[in-house]
């Protein structure tokens, strides 16, 4: 029997609700005030954009959360997207100080996501486009989080910025791919707005390489920017894996994005196989759909699980089960040709870190779905088609140059996951303002001023204040005024 | 247990803590919830000739999530009758023989000042407080601050009141004046029992920014207010040990201003007050916060040893000296406890922006590792040759006993600014060279 949706719509709405309501105007000024307002605020280091957290934090405190949202999208144009689905504990929130003095730190994503709900709700234009244009032309492939944090910050650099996005929107896995109850698909089309409306033009639906060849591309712009993300899932390489009732998690989860909740089918027995963070979206998802078991299985051990703890336990609370040491020799098949269960066996870890199979340990567990989430593949063979001189490292992503995006070809720059080996949101926006400023100084021969990250660490050497764009370098100041 | 129960000038209650005369002492009804609660005096809410308030009439200001941190209004004295107020006072005296109730007073001639000082009395009440503060409304009309802001005017009406008087007669005195003391010295002379202070400040607590009138709104348009509160302690423990410490004073003293708690109580007592009031911290909480004043204040009293509060009063007055007269050679200087500091950096940033540019940020090998400390971060070095001891930087930060101002020993002999004038005078000392 084929698989089928498991709940009614209104079920399903209350099951995939986003997890953190959003915090009221009093809620926020009280969790605003629990900041510091520290001088080289951590948090700010830790943030891979560099937003100047104190100084939005501050401005809610203040009673401008439209201050706070400028401050906030004139680092990272995905600010609200961020807000939602940047693992916190691991970066800002990780790095407050308040959480070491209170047990507790202050709620910066709930802060950020309430100041970019602000201007989003109002349709405030915080971002200027620029006066001046440079009539220079950047292709930009792949309108995903790095695609779009490049022509963002090309486009308030004064050039024109062409996305080029297979799929019919923008906005990549921030559209297609990330767990309905983090955040719904709107605010990823509002931020592609966003970008849009600082003069970036969008051609979706093209495909480059299929509708446009690299080669016109790069006779046409001035330069191209490659953020094309990463390929299909990976294969499992067991046999079975075609059969329907296995699914890719990122497929899994895109169809949601893509159907009425209340028609997404789902299994009554469910297995992932994997155990890092998008396979624990899977657990997630599926069992927020009405799966009755959902099973992950790892290879390895529980404390090897490369998913984040805060996801772990959420689907853990869920009723997500998990299976260690073991590993799917075959996926099963009954006579009508759908999935009937996995064939499994036991793994250990031998001394050098190797995962083996224990001889002798196989058996079956029933399911009627497979999902499988153990990693995507890079984009190789289709980098290799597009450009065959690129450079590429050993995994297959673009060999660059982290901080200006460059690759081996001159015209060229990369960033996001085609570059970095497949990383978060945050770091994918990061690379394509870095990589942005790499075109801008490529193009101009003038560097940006001002770190991507502005950093007020080590004030005695670097830069000094928030300013991105005119730090106070206080070296420069002891140098003509003295020290007291 | 330490003995709480206090004798302002012949007025007994069975601890120092009285609720100030304003909103919450106005009805029968109140004073007894008052004393059931705890509290050992009332001070009535002040009698006169019947007035009519506005609406709206307080206002407060917030302060980074706080509120009421400081608080205003524009209420006027009592809108009951005298009747009724004198009527309310006997059954509130009648059921509670051993507390304190003051009536407080604000009329305007001789015979009327002369006729509710004597009702006071035949009421039952222990005292009357004249009330020369009200710094809105009254004072437009000759009463209040209008009063006590004229030491003369102060004395002579002090001096009616005591011709009627056969109780302690306190008098209360306005904070919008350039020297207090010299309206305390006014009462004296008048012959005045007893002083409390301070009476509210003008104040405007903020200006509505949608439609640009201030708080509190009175249809398009407000007034100053009477500004009081948490905020407004400062102002009030500064005027009370000016008058503790003015030999010409002498007088009891009750004390007011922004106490909210036994620590606020405490302090205003180790300057000099004998009983304290409170209104503000009743009016955002209620009265059941004197629970843990005279809890707190009793533990606080037998941790220090003493047995009764009368041996705490004014114990700080006499550390308060003229500048000119404190040691220009005592030395603090900041330590930073690195295993404590969680890396904010608010004191290298307070020092270097708002103060003498004394703390570094440098490499953290070396200086262990504090619980939020990113490593390799850099941490924040005092320079102990160049620091001044200004306190900032321990004030700013956030973690309790972190920075610690410790006093150094600099081998120099005590020093005041008297001194110093005084030697070089006398050619004993070159002027110590100005900072670079």
């Amino acid at each position: 029997m084929p698989l089928s949706p498991k709940l009614g719509p209104e079920a399903l709405a209350a099951n995939l609700a986003e997890l953190h309501p959003a915090l009221t105007t009093q809620e926020a000024v009280i969790e605003a005030n629990r900041c510091l307002f520290c001088f080289d605020a951590p948090c700010i280091k830790a943030c891979p954009t560099g937003i100047d957290i104190p100084s939005f934090i501050k401005k809610i405190a203040n009673g401008n959360p439209t201050g706070a949202a400028r401050a906030i999208l004139s680092a990272n144009i995905l600010g609200a997207s961020c807000a939602r689905v940047c693992p916190t504990s691991e970066l800002c929130e990780g790095a407050c100080v308040v959480l070491d003095l209170e047990g507790d730190p202050v709620k910066i994503g709930l802060l950020q996501r309430h100041a970019t709900d602000h201007v989003h709700e109002h349709h405030l234009q915080v971002l200027k486009k620029p006066s001046a244009h440079t009539n220079r032309r950047i292709a930009v492939i792949g309108g995903g989080p790095a695609g779009l944090g490049c022509a963002a910050e090309l486009a308030q650099l004064g050039h024109q910025a062409v996305v080029f996005e297979k799929k019919p929107n923008a906005g990549g896995l921030n559209t297609y791919g990330i767990a309905y109850y983090k955040m719904k698909p709107q605010v990823s089309l509002e931020e592609v707005e966003l970008v849009k409306s600082l003069g970036v033009e969008f051609r979706c639906g093209v495909e480059v390489g299929r509708d446009v060849s690299l080669a016109q591309l790069e006779q046409e712009f001035d330069a191209v920017f490659l953020g094309l993300g990463l390929g299909a899932g990976t294969r499992l390489g067991i046999p079975g894996e075609q059969l329907p009732g296995v699914i890719d998690a990122i497929d899994f989860i895109e169809q949601i994005h893509a159907e009425p909740l209340h028609q997404v089918p789902v299994g009554e027995r469910v297995a992932v196989i994997g155990c890092g963070n998008t396979a624990i979206d899977a657990v997630t998802q599926a069992k927020r759909l009405g799966a009755q078991t959902v099973l992950a299985i790892y290879r390895r051990g529980e404390d090897d699980m490369s998913a984040y703890d805060f996801e772990y336990e959420l689907a853990k609370n869920d009723g997500g089960q998990f299976l260690f040491h073991a590993v799917p020799l075959e996926i099963l098949a009954g006579k009508d040709g759908r999935v009937t269960g996995l064939r499994l066996a036991r793994t250990q870890v031998n001394a050098a870190g190797k995962v083996g199979i224990i001889p002798g340990t196989e058996f079956v567990e029933p399911f009627d779905m497979v999902i499988k989430a153990v990693g995507q593949e890079k984009q190789a063979a289709l980098l290799k088609k597009l450009l065959p001189k690129l450079e590429l490292d050993k995994r297959g992503a673009v060999k660059y140059d982290f901080a200006t995006g460059r690759t081996n070809l001159p015209k060229i720059f990369a960033g996001g996951d085609c570059a970095n080996g497949g990383r978060e949101v945050v770091n994918a926006v990061a690379e394509g303002k870095r990589a942005a400023r790499g075109i801008h100084a490529f193009l101009s021969g003038h560097e940006v001023t001002g770190p991507v990250q502005p950093s007020r660490l080590g004030a005695k050497n670097g830069a000094a204040g928030s300013g991105f764009d005119h730090p106070i370098r206080v070296k420069e100041l002891e140098e003509e005024f003295g020290k007291p | 247990m330490a003995d709480l129960s206090i004798n302002l000038a012949g007025i007994k209650s069975p601890n120092p803590f009285w609720v100030a005369s304003g909103p919450p002492s106005n009805t029968a009804y109140q004073a007894h919830r008052a004393f059931e609660a705890g509290w050992g005096g009332v001070v009535w809410k002040t009698i006169g000739e019947p007035i009519v308030n506005v609406s709206s009439r307080y206002s407060a200001m917030n302060l980074g999530g706080v509120r009421m941190a400081g608080f205003n209004n524009i209420e006027l004295i009592s809108d009951r009758s005298p009747e009724t107020n004198f009527r309310e006072i006997a059954e509130v005296k009648k059921r509670w023989p051993n507390h304190a109730v003051i009536a407080s007073l604000m009329v305007d001639t001789r015979e009327r000042w002369h006729e509710f000082v004597k009702w006071s009395a035949d009421v039952g009440a222990d005292g009357v407080e004249l009330n020369f503060g009200c710094p809105h409304g009254m004072c437009e009309r000759g009463m209040g601050s209008a009063v006590g802001q004229q030491p003369a005017v102060t004395e002579r009406i002090v001096s009616w009141a005591m011709e009627a008087a056969t109780i302690p007669v306190i008098v209360k005195l306005t904070p919008n004046i350039t020297d207090i003391t010299y309206a305390a010295r006014a009462a004296k002379s008048a012959g005045a029992n007893a002083i409390s202070l301070i009476n509210t400040i003008n104040s405007i607590t903020q200006v509505n920014l949608d439609n640009l009138v201030p708080e509190p709104f009175v249809a398009g348009f407000s007034t100053h207010g009477g500004y009081c509160g948490p905020a407004v302690k400062p102002i009030a423990l500064n005027m009370v040990q000016s008058c503790a410490d003015d030999p010409e004073v002498q007088l009891p003293i009750s004390g007011i201003g922004g106490i909210s708690n036994w620590r606020d109580a405490a302090e205003f007592i180790a300057l000099g007050s004998t009983s304290v009031q409170v209104c503000t911290a009743i009016m955002h909480y209620g009265f059941r916060i004197v629970e843990d004043m005279v809890e707190g204040l009793n533990d606080y009293l037998d941790s220090k040893g003493f047995t009764n509060v009368a041996q705490l009063r004014g114990l700080a007055v006499p550390t308060l000296k003229k500048w000119e007269s404190l040691d220009l050679h005592y030395q603090r200087i900041a330590r930073i406890n690195y295993d404590k500091c969680i890396g904010c950096n608010l004191c290298y940033i307070a020092c270097e922006d708002g103060a003498h540019q004394c703390i570094d940020l440098v490499d953290p090998n070396g200086y262990g590792l504090g619980p939020g400390r990113v490593p390799g971060k850099p941490i924040p070095k005092v320079r102990e040759n160049d620091c001044v001891g200004c306190n900032l930087c321990s004030l700013v930060c956030p973690v309790d006993n972190c920075i610690t101002m410790t006093s150094i020993e600099t081998g120099k002999p005590r020093m005041s600014w008297t001194d110093y004038q005084a030697k070089m005078a006398r050619g004993e000392m070159m002027p110590i060279p100005p900072h670079p």
